[in-house]
């Protein structure tokens, strides 16, 4: 039977990624650090929220940074919030992070005098609640989700790939973000689809129903 | 188009049921959690605040069983209040699928609490609850202070300067409720919530006195809040999530629908 591993590397609320996934298959759905078990499961699924130097720090102590690095080669793989960070090359958070290094581009900060260009209202961070995502490209993981729906979110930090190439949905929030990432057999969402009640969960189905080829 | 402002049905538990009491007496159920919870989602809430209002050890241990359970079934964020004290208290709200918790009485006793809580599991899920009531004279310049307990125990502190420390301090959203119109259905303490929403950097959640829909559009309109808390006016099904959120498009507000 095939399986689904939630890497588990002490931080999150990775018991919310594995409810929503046991909701859409029957799948099994391992919420591990054991590197045998996700090399060997047929998806893979970086959840993740809190500070980035303490994500990568524990993602390193168990030596989850070389399993990655592997999986992404060829499996179905799904970063979330902090797990879609954790892809790029360096995050601005805390002095300065280096981060895993599969998709070229940095992580910032919103600014702190972040406004809406058009009312001149300043802007909260972090940018928390539901916002719309633009899809910027077709791809079977928004299949049966409509352009423009709106995911929950909670950051203060984006990422910026270093080519537009990736980036598969767009944001705004004071100004345009990725919002989701996608290159071959990754994919990668700034929001939460666990959080993000029936698009969301349409989202991880089109995940576990994912053969890992981009269009 | 953008960020839509939130409506967060608050759920008051007492024992694993849902209560609602007036200015915190004359409790009155409500119903199961669960239950609640899952038409709340159904009726398009943007997410779900559950509060212990007795916060004793054994309602702890059913708050949990009552995330737990509602984590399986809702797929919306869970805020998780009353009784949050130790980080250890939180890592259990957290393991047992709530997104948030909401600090009140241990950031007044302790407020080195609220950042230790923020370093260790991020500013996103700590949301500190702040009660607040007027207690300047007519006339005089508007002034709040914080109370704890219901609302029975003043802390002498400004609630504006003290919102402004606990984002300092690491938290990641601002639940502000007015002890003087809490359960009182005749609208939100505007003053107070713009004074708070446009002090501080975060989020701000407005909570006390909602009453109808139109309360609801003014908090978000006059009080700059980015999202509105009620129980009463769901709990009795007198609107439906569905009704608040329409009210609140046909003002102008963006919001999820």
């Amino acid at each position: 039977m095939s399986s689904i591993a939630v890497i588990d590397y002490g931080m999150g609320n990775l018991h919310s990624v594995a409810k929503a996934l046991n909701r859409v298959t029957d799948m099994r759905i391992e919420v591990t650090s054991d590197a045998e078990l996700i090399l060997r499961a047929d998806r893979v699924v970086l959840p993740g929220v809190g500070a980035m130097r303490d994500c990568m720090g524990e993602i390193k102590r168990l030596g989850l940074d070389s399993v990655i690095h592997e999986v992404v080669k060829s499996k179905p793989f799904l970063g979330v919030c902090v797990g879609m960070q954790a892809l790029m090359d360096f995050s601005e958070e805390n002095e300065g992070t280096q981060c895993l290094g599969i998709i070229p581009g940095t992580v910032q900060p919103f600014a702190r005098n972040l406004a809406d260009p058009l009312t001149n209202q300043k802007l909260k961070v972090p940018h928390m609640g539901w916002n719309q995502v633009y899809q910027l490209i077709k791809h079977p993981l928004w299949k049966d989700i409509p352009q423009d729906s709106r995911f929950y979110f909670v950051h203060s930090y984006y990422v910026q790939p270093a080519t537009p190439d990736p980036v598969a949905a767009s944001t705004a929030y004071g100004h345009p973000f990725a919002s989701a990432l996608a290159r071959d057999n990754v994919f990668a969402v700034q929001f939460h689809p666990e959080k993000s009640q029936q698009t969301g969960l349409t989202l991880y189905h089109n995940f576990v129903n994912w053969n890992g080829e981009s269009p | 188009m953008g960020l839509a402002k939130r409506i967060i049905p608050c759920l008051d538990v007492d024992k694993g049921r849902v209560v609602k009491g007036v200015k915190f007496v004359n409790i009155r159920d409500a119903g199961d959690p669960v239950e609640i919870a899952k038409r709340y989602d159904a009726e398009g809430a943007d997410e779900l605040t559950f509060l212990d209002i007795t916060a004793s050890s054994d309602n702890r241990e059913t708050m949990v069983h009552v995330v737990e359970e509602v984590a399986g079934q809702v797929f919306i964020p869970l805020t998780v209040g009353g009784g949050i004290r130790e980080l250890s208290d939180i890592r259990r709200m957290l393991n047992a699928g709530a997104d948030k918790v909401a600090i009140n009485t241990a950031a007044v006793s302790r407020p080195e609490f609220v950042k230790e809580a923020a370093e260790r599991f991020g500013s996103q899920c700590i949301v500190v609850a702040i009660d607040a009531k007027l207690v300047s004279k007519e006339g005089e310049p508007r002034k709040w202070e914080i109370f704890t307990h219901g609302g029975r125990k003043a802390t002498g502190l400004d609630a504006v300067e003290w919102a402004k420390r606990m984002v300092e301090y690491g938290a990641g959203e601002i639940l502000l409720t007015s002890m003087d119109r809490d359960g009182t259905k005749i609208g939100f303490d505007i003053e107070l919530t713009r004074a708070i929403c446009d002090a501080v950097s975060v989020p701000v959640i407005a909570s006390g006195g909602v009453g109808n829909l139109d309360h609801l559009v003014e908090g978000i309109v006059k009080g700059h809040a980015d999202a509105v808390l009620a129980a009463s006016i769901f709990h009795f099904a007198q609107y439906s999530i569905a009704q608040a959120k329409r009210c609140m498009a046909e003002k102008g507000i963006e919001v999820r629908l």
